[in-house]
């Protein structure tokens, strides 16, 4: 991917020898909405992300071994699996959430790209604005409006914005997450009055407003009821090939309607996680190599 | 098909019922016993107030509201007296207190809740409490034999570069003397508020790391996967969320700088002239003037250092009162609906 030059606010990787512009409050001396504008956002494209011999650790407990997984670039992955196998740590180790639970740990390499974002040099908050996340219970913040949730991420990352720029940006990332035509006439309300399948559309609009590479999505629609799970369903589809995306689900149907490619986990008793079988959705589900991966798309056990 | 039928008459749903709900024995023991629990509670609180006002009002009707209110020396034996000076006084060493005890209250109960690893958030959480348990003589009696030695010098700087502030200004001070008298900075304003700082420290800070502690993690996560920093969460989530924690730890510190009695006895030299210089030698506070003379008071004085409590009390109330409104009308403890 091309990095943008000076005004990379939003981005990293900033050469470690050239001095990076301070992040916070830092403004790019153009100031017009344009140039503003492609400060913010970077010169985002969907990239691929690759997990490579991830092992993963609560304590002394280990819930993940070896897992090795490729998301091509703009496509959705789904990882499947019963409860426990570790899809969640491992989706959570893809952003570095995992590191903010006490006492876990990890190795391995995350690449987004050609980069580790475990590196060194590399700034924990700029992989995850690069990798946004969506979480299983809808979480916007209450305090703000629609609007402020909507563009929260700059506030959050102490970005300035103009009121010509905050406009495009809210409008465009809640048009994504296809909530622009409910929520229009009231961007001013709090994002609490929204329904649970809207907040969790806003909690999808609030990570594309900063153009992620890839998004992460954590069981969206298990706190949902089946109109709202729809919508994201919907909204999932319109965003491939603009995104990379990577969603953890429990519900068969799901995976099979939304993603291109899956990737089946498993924990043997006591044991930690591993994938038994990853490969495109059609081939999962219709003719899959491993009898656990059969019987757990056919629904025989977990 | 068949049809349904009801026996009741068409008429009895327009009507809404009238509910009625038999408790359980147990159930009923315990309604009981919480309400008189209840009940009892403001009831002191009644008694309180009305055994102040009962004794005060002789004292006060001799001097009129206006005067007492008015008037800064305290002698009941001339009939001349008032809460002006002590009052004036009291809320100076609280004022002086908060500004010391809020941004360090703040600062620790953030550094404890968001940033401090497990095994010192422990360890800082049981000092607090710790401190919160010391008595307030023990406070007192440092403050007079340790820290007013150490602070006359910040006092005596303080006055010397900011004394064209009128709240800084010392009279008598020499800023060009070479061995300053520091007798003009003890037992001041600012010590006794400094006391009093450090002592409701820790009920602040209790309070709010109470409250931050208490802001839903799924808002947090939300905020660090946005590639918020420390700060931004706590900007965004735990501050507005715990706002409540900390206007209450807040009031409830004041309340206490308020009425705190002992620490500021020993520390100030008590003055009956309202004066807003902060630095300088002499002090006053209601309860401390009250402990000061009741032991010298035939019922006359003693009906007057009973009004002298009451305006402390409705004082008291009168925040304690606009807090919890504050406190109400904030978002403080709504977690986002799903």
């Amino acid at each position: 991917m091309s990095l943008p030059s000076e005004t990379a606010i939003a981005l990293p990787p900033a050469p470690p020898s050239s001095v990076a512009p301070r992040r916070s409050g830092w403004r790019p001396a153009d100031t017009s909405p344009l140039a503003v504008l492609s400060a913010v956002r970077g010169s985002s494209v969907a990239t691929e992300l690759r997990a490579e011999e991830i092992n993963a650790w609560f304590g002394d407990h280990k819930v993940l071994d070896r897992v090795s997984l490729t998301m091509p670039t703009g496509q959705v992955s789904a990882l499947i699996g019963p409860s426990g196998c570790g899809k969640s740590t491992f989706l959570r180790i893809l952003n570095r959430m995992h590191e903010l639970v006490p006492a876990a740990s990890m190795s391995g390499r995350v690449m987004l790209g050609d980069q580790d974002i475990y590196a060194a040099d590399q700034r924990v908050t700029s992989a995850r604005r690069r990798i946004g996340m969506v979480f299983q219970k809808p979480n916007p913040f209450p305090a703000m409006s629609i609007y402020e949730n909507a563009i929260s991420a700059l506030d959050l990352t102490g970005v300035r914005a103009d009121r010509v720029v905050k406009d495009f940006l809210v409008e465009d990332s809640l048009r994504k997450a296809s909530l622009w035509e409910e929520v229009r006439h009231r961007l001013h309300q709090p994002a609490g009055g929204l329904s649970g399948g809207q907040q969790q559309r806003l909690c999808i609009a609030r990570a594309m407003a900063i153009s992620p590479d890839v998004l992460l999505m954590d069981e969206p629609c298990s706190a949902l009821d089946p109109t709202s799970t729809r919508r994201v369903e919907d909204t999932i589809g319109e965003l491939r090939g603009q995104v990379t995306i990577v969603i953890v689900t429990h519900n068969m149907q799901q995976a099979a309607r939304v993603s291109d490619r899956c990737a089946f986990f498993l924990a043997a008793q006591g044991q930690p996680g591993v994938i038994v079988e990853q490969g495109p959705t059609d081939d999962m589900f219709g003719s899959p190599r491993d009898q656990r991966t059969r019987d757990y798309v056919e629904g025989r056990f977990g | 098909m068949t049809t349904l039928t009801s026996d009741l008459d068409p008429g009895d749903f327009g009507e809404p019922r009238a509910l009625t709900t038999r408790y359980s024995l147990t159930d009923r023991i315990f309604r009981g016993t919480s309400r008189s629990a209840g009940t009892f509670v403001l009831l002191v609180m009644v008694l309180v107030g009305g055994f102040l006002t009962a004794h005060a009002v002789r004292a006060i009707s001799s001097v009129g509201v206006v005067k007492f209110v008015t008037t800064q020396e305290w002698s009941p034996e001339t009939n001349h007296f008032g809460i002006a000076a002590v009052l004036t006084f009291t809320v100076l060493i609280a004022m002086v207190a908060l500004t010391v005890a809020v941004p360090l209250s703040l600062g620790g109960a953030l550094f404890i809740t968001e940033i401090a690893p497990p095994r010192l958030k422990k360890i800082m959480t049981s000092v607090i409490d710790l401190m919160a348990a010391v008595p307030s003589v023990v406070y007192g009696l440092w403050g007079l034999s340790y820290l007013q030695n150490h602070v006359v010098g910040l006092s005596y700087w303080i006055s010397t570069y900011f004394g064209w502030i009128p709240l800084f200004k010392v009279d008598g001070a020499e800023p060009g003397n070479p061995l300053p008298n520091t007798a003009l900075y003890t037992s001041s304003t600012f010590i006794a508020g400094l006391i009093v700082g450090m002592m409701i420290i820790p009920i602040q800070t209790s309070m709010m790391v109470e409250s931050f502690s208490r802001a839903p993690q799924g808002e947090r996560e939300g905020a660090y996967a946005l590639g918020a920093t420390r700060w931004g969460v706590i900007r965004s989530v735990v501050l507005p969320f715990g706002k409540g924690g900390i206007i209450g730890g807040v009031m409830l510190g004041l309340g206490r700088a308020l009425g705190e009695t002992i620490a500021i006895y020993l520390i100030i030299s008590p003055v009956f002239s309202v004066s807003f210089h902060v630095l300088q030698n002499g002090s006053n506070s209601v309860a401390a003037m009250i402990a000061l003379r009741y032991g010298e008071a035939n019922s006359f004085a003693m009906s007057a250092l009973m009004a002298a409590g009451l305006a402390l009390f409705l004082l008291t109330m009168a925040i304690n009162f606009t807090a919890s409104m504050i406190i109400s009308r904030s978002r403080s403890g709504a977690e986002s609906e799903v």
